[in-house]
């Protein structure tokens, strides 16, 4: 039986030739990431922001009628609502934000939901409550809170673990790949004004876990060639790593991506923006490994002597005393 | 490496077993049929969003508390001071700024009136802390204040009871095993599974049910009445926007009244004459004995009955009400009426209660997540099968194998450990198929490295294994980070989640490095091979 065999044996792609222009690229897009959160701001859904969305299902309709929907939730004077098709053409998801000043009255939020959901079936005949979630704003405000808390925990405490486990060059790379994955996922949703929402933070971690596998087994290799190849110069040896690898690499991410991508077509509609996020995370998080883990070892000094115990004291003594040079 | 000796393989497909049959109740229930209830039955619990079900996070406001407590301290004082023998006159009573402050006539009533008013401010703890002050300024004026110490005792307090006063509401919905949790100082937890209507959950739990019967000021006139104008010890209630005069304002007395807690039943009934829905209510003693004073000394007088800081009506006392018994109507219809006396049977909250978060999801659409979820799973899992056994070959079938112990271990522990599967839960376990062949993938990359570089196949399956464990265990301690951060800092469906995915992390080295390492060394030791194909 003949096996596939994704990746050709004995590869040698020169990955760190275009270590400095790849760099480069990644540095702006990082920039370009925040400038984009910053100005265009990420499309919080009501876990962040706070407000009411509704999911309703016309069940005599093959369609739902969003433009009257608009015009009716828009009458109510909650301000704009964001009306979209959710899963199946008759279902949609009507988000409406908290009012101006509403953020600190805690029963504001369910207040509104009253309302949407009552006109919307006073006009509106078959209409099936799909689903319902309110956040009030201070409850929303604690929501933003912790998920900062929780990525920058779950970074600072990994590239710690990454320093232990191996030298601390090791987990500044770690952590800057890290920052490359999150900044990038984060950019994407500004661009896109995709909707921001807890779930989203699972995905960024699930994200961080596992483009940090990724990175950890080219830096156990790169580890092992240290030991093995003394004389080796780092470019090159970085570029054995990766290509020793890189069968793994490939194999890993493509079974991940067969399993996600069912989901992302077949799953439940309320999992699409998850499984879309680590999808997305799955290519920045293999490429980082790549491109932002290990040329930053170059340029941090790693060399074969950061993994050859240092000459102790004692030792030096026993050198001297058996007239070493 | 690869030495597995009898003991070793019995205790290791032992524990695969134990962990396999905790997952088959589960199993069973997720396709409907009925799993008998003689056998052990702990079966994973659906989350909320596949289930069907609302969550509801309650929060009270604490200077509510603080307010009531001021407002009984002004009534212990006036009735201690004008109760005492002899009488102790003060005036100029003041509650501004959370403080009770008021002026003695007499400067040498002081000692007399401390002495009144320190039992009153006992701490109702053990400590021996006091739950509020007394200061004496300019030789007549007494500010009492309250004490933090207090004031988080009657917050504390007023949580436990509100806590108390939803479950009665909850259980006279009829609803099957809802869960009511305290969190924090100010909040409480309320999950309700396969709820068909989640409003009428919250019009229940959103009304205080508040019930005041307070005399009216009729020495107001309805001019200064519409002006915000009353006199001190009056104040302004809105009528009801179901009441005769919605948007108007009445003035009432503001102490001297009955609160609705001293009842014994409420029940939803009709006016014999309009046909009105109308809510029948039955004092204990207590409340029945002040009722009938308060309806003896005030015989053809006006007073209002409140709900809530809003009034329902105001009738006109035509005669003593001595039965301990009372109609309140207030343009009801049957389904306002009944909640109202849900409400009233169940005690008033201490405290008001808003929604700070709410989700639900129905039925139908928790079952469509549910269908939807196990079928992309199950076309995910034939794809990473199929992917693993044509690069691998034979190894491939270990790892497919490996991978349906580790779903099911997966399900089995989640089962034991009585935790919740949430559709985030199988975003979870579909990341976690995918991911969990990593190990073997590491493994297997590594034991085609070592063929080819000549090493025999013994020596290249052992050093394949060996070398990287080293990554797999490192790479699955920093997801154990990720994983548990999450679960700390998530909240509701993306828990569930985390526990999928850390329980994954385990279950997937077992299997994955363990028992592949098992098979591989019998199939080893069996067939003898010469070359791998791998």
């Amino acid at each position: 039986m003949r096996l596939l065999k994704l990746v050709p044996e004995n590869t040698n792609i020169k990955f760190l030739k275009w270590r400095v222009p790849f760099y480069v690229v990644s540095v702006l897009l990082i920039i370009a990431s925040w400038a984009l959160v910053l100005t265009q701001g990420l499309n919080y859904g009501v876990d962040f922001a706070g407000g009411q969305e509704v999911r309703v299902t016309f069940e005599d309709r093959s369609e739902a009628p969003i433009a009257e929907l608009r015009e009716q939730v828009g009458g109510l004077g909650f301000g704009e609502p964001v009306i979209q098709r959710f899963g199946d053409a008759n279902s949609v998801s009507i988000r409406v934000p908290l009012p101006e000043g509403a953020e600190d009255q805690a029963g504001a939020a369910a207040a509104i939901g009253n309302s949407v959901i009552e006109s919307i079936e006073s006009r509106f005949d078959n209409v099936r409550r799909d689903a319902n979630e309110t956040v009030s704003g201070k409850v929303a405000g604690e929501f933003r809170t912790t998920a900062l808390y929780a990525l920058l925990a779950a970074m600072v405490a990994i590239s710690i673990y990454i320093w232990v486990r191996f030298e601390w060059q090791f987990g500044v790379g770690a952590l800057f790949a890290l920052f490359h994955d999150v900044s990038l996922t984060m950019g994407m949703f500004a661009l896109f004004q995709m909707e921001f929402s807890l779930q989203i933070i699972a995905a960024i971690l699930a994200i961080i876990g596992y483009s940090l596998n990724d990175t950890i087994v080219i830096y156990d290799r790169i580890r092992e060639n240290l030991k093995k190849y003394r004389r080796m110069p780092m470019p090159e040896l970085l570029d054995l790593s990766v290509n020793e690898t890189l069968a793994r690499t490939v194999m890993t991410s493509l079974t991940l991506l067969v399993a996600l991508i069912p989901l992302l077509l077949l799953g439940p509609a309320s999992l699409f923006g998850l499984t879309a996020a680590i999808t997305l995370g799955i290519f920045v998080g293999t490429y980082s490994s790549v491109y932002m883990g290990a040329p930053i070892l170059i340029w941090l000094g790693v060399t074969s002597d950061s993994f050859v115990p240092t000459e102790s004291a004692a030792d030096r003594q026993d050198r001297k005393a058996r007239g070493e040079a | 490496m690869l030495d597995f000796p009898l003991w070793k393989r019995l205790f290791l497909w032992g524990l695969t077993l134990v962990a396999v049959l905790a997952a088959v109740p589960s199993l069973v229930s997720l396709t409907g049929a009925r799993w008998p209830a003689a056998l052990p039955n702990q079966t994973v619990n659906l989350g909320l969003d596949l289930a069907g079900g609302s969550h509801i996070l309650l929060e009270a406001e604490p200077a509510q508390v603080a307010r009531q407590r001021l407002d009984t301290m002004e009534e212990a004082v006036r009735d201690g001071l004008r109760g005492a023998e002899p009488r102790i006159r003060h005036g100029d009573i003041s509650t501004s700024g959370g403080r009770l402050s008021f002026m003695l006539e007499d400067p040498r009533q002081v000692d007399a009136a401390r002495g009144l008013l320190e039992p009153l401010t006992n701490g109702a703890g053990l400590t021996g802390q006091r739950d509020w002050t007394i200061q004496v300024v300019d030789g007549t004026r007494f500010i009492m204040a309250p004490t933090q110490a207090g004031l988080q005792l009657a917050v504390t307090q007023a949580m436990d009871s509100a806590t108390e006063v939803v479950r009665k509401r909850i259980d006279s919905l009829g609803t099957r095993e809802p869960t009511i949790i305290r969190q924090g100082d100010e909040r409480i937890v309320v999950q309700v599974p396969g709820l068909d209507d989640p409003q009428a959950l919250k019009d229940l739990l959103g009304q205080t049910a508040n019930l005041e019967f307070k005399l009216v000021d009729t020495s107001v006139l309805p001019a200064d009445a519409a002006r915000g104008v009353v006199p001190p010890g009056s104040e302004l209630v809105p009528y009801s926007q179901d009441s005769a005069f919605p948007g108007t304002s009445i003035a009432v007395r503001r102490l001297g009244g009955i609160r609705g807690d001293s009842l014994t039943n409420a029940q939803q009934s009709f006016d014999p004459q309009t046909n009105e829905a109308v809510v029948n209510i039955t004092f204990n003693s207590d409340g029945a004995s002040r009722f009938a004073r308060l309806t003896t000394e005030n015989v053809n007088r006006q007073f209002a009955i409140i709900l809530d800081g809003e009034v329902l009506s105001a009738p006109v006392i035509n005669e003593p009400i001595l039965g301990g018994t009372a109609v309140i109507s207030g343009s009801f219809n049957v389904d306002s009426a009944n909640a109202l006396a849900i409400s009233l049977r169940s005690g008033a909250l201490p405290v008001d209660l808003a929604v700070v978060e709410e989700r639900t999801v129905g039925p139908d659409l928790g079952a469509d997540s549910i269908r939807s979820g196990i079928l992309a799973m199950s076309i995910g899992s034939l794809l990473v099968v199929a992917l693993m056994v044509s690069a691998y070959g034979r190894f491939g079938l270990y790892a497919t194998g490996a991978l349906v112990l580790n779903v099911l271990m997966i399900l089995g522990i989640m089962a034991v450990m009585n935790t919740t599967l949430t559709l985030p839960g199988i975003a979870g376990f579909v990341l976690t198929i995918g991911a969990a062949v990593d190990a073997n993938v590491l493994i297997y990359e590594r034991i085609r490295e070592e063929r080819k570089r000549g090493r025999r196949v013994i020596a290249a399956v052992e050093t394949g294994y060996k070398e990287a464990s080293r990554a797999i265990y490192d790479a699955n301690v920093t997801n154990f980070i990720a994983g548990v951060l999450l679960f700390l800092f998530g909240s509701g469906p993306v828990r569930g989640f985390a526990v999928v995915l850390i329980i994954g992390l385990f279950t997937s080295v077992f299997t994955g490095v363990t028992l592949t390492r098992m098979w591989v060394a019998g199939w080893l030791r069996r067939a003898r091979p010469n070359d791998l194909t791998i």
